[in-house]
């Protein structure tokens, strides 16, 4: 996945970047099956591909080439800049990791509400469905209603004449 | 504690491409390698070893679950990553009918 990120990014051809960006997307799918997620890696398979097809078809309606050029002046300050980020961000991540459960024998604090008796709760067999649409259902509106902002959005970007 | 690593590098690549790249496609790739990198974090938090996928099953009532409230956090924030994605690209795409190029410098240049 680390690759196939580091492909995406550092690429010339636009077109082979946005597919590197599937493949980490598809790997992240075996991962969620690896880690015991089915319904992650249903839902992760479909929007994957229907970002792909939108980023491809974006990059195939215009320009593929990057063009390079050469990097500002100010180099320095830019490095000093970015070394100084990524040990600020290794240094909160060593904080948090350390309150974080060793992976694979993390425990279940809320979930065990949600667990007992959910069948006869919600009715439905599987959990992450009950708790998608049954114990947390106001999340799931608000996750209704930004997708619909979302298509307002996009259907007003894409006006064909644009208000000047 | 090895997987937690790579997620952090992976959100780490998505992070320096943001930062450094100049193409606006490039850094949308690169926002969507960030939001990958944090549903994999949520995924590893809730996994438990030796559990199953939390599924109830009436005739074996005696297993462990995986933790089912990760998941279905990540699932809300996945559709939610694919209305942002569709969103950026279609600025993208009017920025690009507009300037005819996808480079952030030359579109601060034209100001228009």
């Amino acid at each position: 996945m680390i690759l196939g990120a580091l492909y995406a990014i550092h690429a010339k051809d636009l077109l082979s970047s946005v597919i590197a960006c599937g493949i980490v997307g598809y790997s992240l799918v075996i991962c969620f099956l690896l880690l015991k997620a089915p319904d992650l890696a249903i839902v992760q398979i479909v929007v994957d591909t229907i970002t792909l097809i939108i980023m491809v078809a974006v990059v195939l309606d215009s320009s593929r080439e990057e063009s390079y050029s050469k990097l500002d002046t100010h180099g320095y300050i830019s490095a000093v800049t970015g070394i100084l980020m990524i040990v600020i961000l290794l240094y909160f991540f060593a904080i948090s990791i350390q309150s974080l459960d060793v992976l694979g024998k993390s425990t279940l604090r809320m979930a065990n509400y949600y667990i007992e008796g959910a069948a006869q709760k919600t009715g439905s067999a599987n959990l992450v469905t009950g708790v998608v649409f049954d114990f947390r259902g106001y999340d799931t509106m608000g996750e209704a209603v930004v997708l619909v902002t979302a298509v307002l959005g996009v259907l007003t970007i894409l006006r064909l004449k644009g208000k000047k | 504690m090895i997987a937690y690593i790579m997620c952090f590098i992976l959100f780490l690549v998505g992070l320096y491409g943001v930062i450094t790249r100049r193409n606006l496609v490039k850094i949308a790739v690169s926002m969507s390698i960030m939001e990958i990198s944090t549903f994999l974090f949520f995924a590893l938090v809730g996994y438990i070893d030796g559990g199953v996928a939390p599924i109830v099953d009436p005739a074996d009532p005696v297993k462990t679950y995986v933790d089912p409230l990760p998941q279905a956090l990540v699932l809300t924030a996945i559709v939610i990553g694919l209305a942002t994605t569709s969103m950026l690209m279609a600025i993208i795409i009017r920025l690009y009918r507009k300037y005819g190029t996808f480079d952030i410098r030359e579109i601060k240049n034209l100001k228009g």
